[in-house]
């Protein structure tokens, strides 16, 4: 058994070496396979049950949305360390820039993919403003300064009603648009594809230059500091805008978010951005593997579709099985009526508790925590090896 | 004729010159009035008993505490109060006495955190990977490389740092402190927990930083034979105030430092 793993292990070495070494190369292959495969999957059973292969399309480009907040959330919390709870302010001033640059509401039709550049940018600008003052705090302050900001934005987009209208949102923000180009089929409440094809070209993107960050002086500074703050000051590191750079690349990623997000849907409001959004992505960053790009990307699609499919699926379900009500004492279990939708932040909550006690490295850890795992292997070959250099 | 030349004057130029230099936590005066005149390519020794304030004087010359007085002057330059970042661009590093390692990075990594301050970085040639940036994060493994063989550590490069052996995990630090090309170094009790073997090596590896790459070396330790066999010149500490100060051999002799100290140790 062990053999034979070890053996296909060998054979896939080879290209594995190559997939390393081309690492651009394999997340365009990767994200390419998975754009090809998820649209088809869900033509097989059961998944046909679920809805028509536009539905889940559509819910594929939704989760892109949250795919992405996960991967700009992991690079400021899994790799650099810091503690961000707010980070749907970002995503909330994404989707209101896109929702000022191009509406009815504004009078502007700056186009979508100029504003995708804009967003990015403006979030970036609001992560500099909110790091520069509070980024000398230490970890637990920085976490309720961020919560408070988290707090604040929505608040400032609900209260300000003479600019952002209030409670009802702006609506009228325009699609993207392809300028009839090539005569492909344009952006639409009815044609998901576009939308799904954008994300994901969004997503492959942003996963190249994460893993190109990673991979240089700053990701290595991201760590260093996430590891020992002391220890990286001595190195020369310059804590304090090394952390920056980590928020305000953070955040323009949101910001990146809101502005596809705020297309998609055509109309936003301030309550789409309240903590829950920046649970959410935190719960995504820490159940795929903080610090994994992959594994926050996968992390992020898993919860994204429990809570928007399975949960559903659940519901019904639970109801077709038309199980008793069971009582126990005070209380009475009905299996039918149950609407785990209602409990979704509960489940989270368990999940992620769960995910502490028995494998808090997450789902899917990053290559450095894996191989820790490996270590015992390693150390006993270096053992060996020196005894032989010695004689 | 000769004679009358300033032949010394280059001899006398101090690499590292601290006055009055002073610290009190609320009242406690952890450092007292130290003073310090370091040529350079000394191997200077700072000793003293438990809590004389030799960790604190490192963390002072290395900008991680302010001084509550005094002034440090490196290499001709005023770097009082100057943060911790800033003293290690200018050329001090430093090991801790109980190990900061990056644990979670790889041997190499770390070394690479090290020594990635001289292949210039660029955002923007990292976003899109030029060959330049790979030209020079190749250059900067090899640098990384060639240090870990200098310390034995090369074998061990992919091993995360936090699974060494403690000695190995000192020398690795030294590695890291040297890495970042410094023109002095403090190294807070480097043989703290290492085997009589692991510290011959260490002597030799203190002595070859020295001889090799002309860097200049405080070292604070309670391993009073280390001190004597390595040092040029030996400072004893007790409750922050200096009590002595000369060659190994005179300061072993000091009855000030018998009774403070040596006296201590040979007790304990
Ligand atoms: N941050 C601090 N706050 C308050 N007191 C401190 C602080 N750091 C050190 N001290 C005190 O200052 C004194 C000197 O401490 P220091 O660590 O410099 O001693 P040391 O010579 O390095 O001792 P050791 O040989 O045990 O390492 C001690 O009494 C210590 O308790
Ligand atoms: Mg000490």
């Amino acid at each position: 058994m062990t053999t034979t793993r070890i053996g296909l292990r060998q054979r896939l070495g080879p290209a594995r070496e190559f997939l390393r070494g081309h690492q651009s190369l394999s997340i365009t292959f990767g994200m390419a396979i998975a754009a090809v495969v998820l649209p088809l999957i869900v033509l097989i059973p059961p998944f046909n049950g679920f809805g028509t292969q536009k539905d889940f399309v559509g819910g594929f480009a939704d989760a892109g949305v949250f795919v992405l907040l996960a991967i700009g959330l992991n690079v400021v919390v899994g790799l650099a360390g810091l503690l961000d709870l707010g980070y749907a302010a970002f995503f909330a001033i994404g989707a209101y820039t896109m929702a000022y640059g191009a509406s009815g509401y504004s009078g502007l039709d700056t186009p979508f993919w100029i504003m995708i550049v804009v967003g990015a940018f403006v979030a970036a600008v609001f992560g500099l403003l909110l790091g520069a003052p509070t980024l000398r705090l230490r970890g637990d302050y920085l976490a309720i300064v961020t919560l408070g900001f988290g707090e604040i934005v929505p608040l400032v987009f609900l209260n300000a009603d003479t600019y952002t209208n209030g409670t009802n949102g702006i609506t009228g923000i325009a699609q993207p648009s392809l300028y009839g180009l090539a005569g492909i089929n344009g952006f639409g409440f009815t044609n998901p594809w576009p939308y799904y094809i954008t994300v994901l070209l969004i997503i492959t993107i942003a996963t190249m230059l994460v893993y190109r960050l990673q991979d240089s002086r700053l990701g290595r500074a991201w760590v260093a500091l996430r590891e020992d703050e002391l220890a990286a000051a001595s190195m020369g590191i310059n804590t304090v805008s090394t952390k920056l750079l980590a928020f305000a690349i953070g955040a323009s990623t949101a910001g990146l978010a809101g502005v596809f997000y705020s297309a998609k849907l055509a109309s936003i409001t301030p309550q789409q951005f309240e903590f829950q959004v920046s649970f959410t992505a935190l719960a995504m960053v820490v159940l795929g593997g903080m610090g994994n790009t992959w594994g926050v990307i996968l992390g992020a699609f898993i919860v994204y579709e429990i809570q928007s499919q399975g949960l559903h699926q659940l519901d019904a379900f639970a109801k077709s099985l038309h199980a008793p009500p069971i009582s126990l004492g005070p209380i009475t279990l009905d299996l039918s009526t149950i609407n785990f939708i209602n409990y979704q932040y509960l489940l989270f909550g368990l999940a992620l508790v769960l995910m502490m006690l028995l494998r808090p490295e997450g789902l899917f850890p990053s290559r450095r925590r894996r191989e820790e795992l490996h270590e015992a292997a390693a150390e006993v070959e270096a053992t060996a090896a020196d005894a032989v250099s010695q004689t | 004729m000769l004679a009358t030349l300033p032949a010394a004057e280059p001899e006398t130029t101090q690499l590292l010159e601290v006055r009055g230099l002073s610290k009190s936590f609320r009242g406690l005066r952890a450092l007292d009035g130290y003073a310090l005149d370091l040529r350079p390519l000394t191997i200077h020794g700072v000793i003293g008993p438990n809590g004389a304030g030799k960790t604190t004087l490192f963390h002072i010359l290395s900008g991680f505490l302010r001084p509550t007085s005094g002034t440090i002057y490196f290499a001709g330059q005023n770097i009082t109060g100057s943060p911790a970042y800033r003293v290690a661009r200018l050329g001090i590093g430093r090991t801790f006495q109980n190990i900061r390692l990056f644990g979670e990075l790889s041997v190499l990594d770390n070394v690479k955190v090290a020594m990635q301050r001289q292949w210039p970085p660029s955002l923007v040639a990292t976003l899109l990977s030029t060959p330049g940036f790979r030209r020079r994060e190749r250059e900067l493994e090899a640098a990384a490389l060639e240090l870990l063989e200098r310390v034995g550590l090369a074998r061990r490069r992919d091993q995360l740092a936090r699974n060494l052996a403690y000695g190995d995990q000192r020398r690795l630090e030294i590695a890291r402190a040297v890495g970042t090309r410094p023109r002095l170094l403090l190294l807070d009790e480097p043989s703290a927990g290492m085997n009589p073997s692991e510290t011959q090596e260490l002597l030799a590896l203190i002595r070859r930083l020295r001889d090799d790459l002309g860097i200049t070396i405080v070292l604070v330790a309670h391993d009073i034979p280390l001190v004597m066999n390595l040092c040029d010149r030996i400072q004893v500490l007790n409750y922050g105030k200096l009590i002595a100060e000369g060659h190994p051999a005179a300061v072993r002799a000091n009855p000030d430092v018998i009774a403070a100290y040596l006296g201590q140790a040979r007790r304990a």
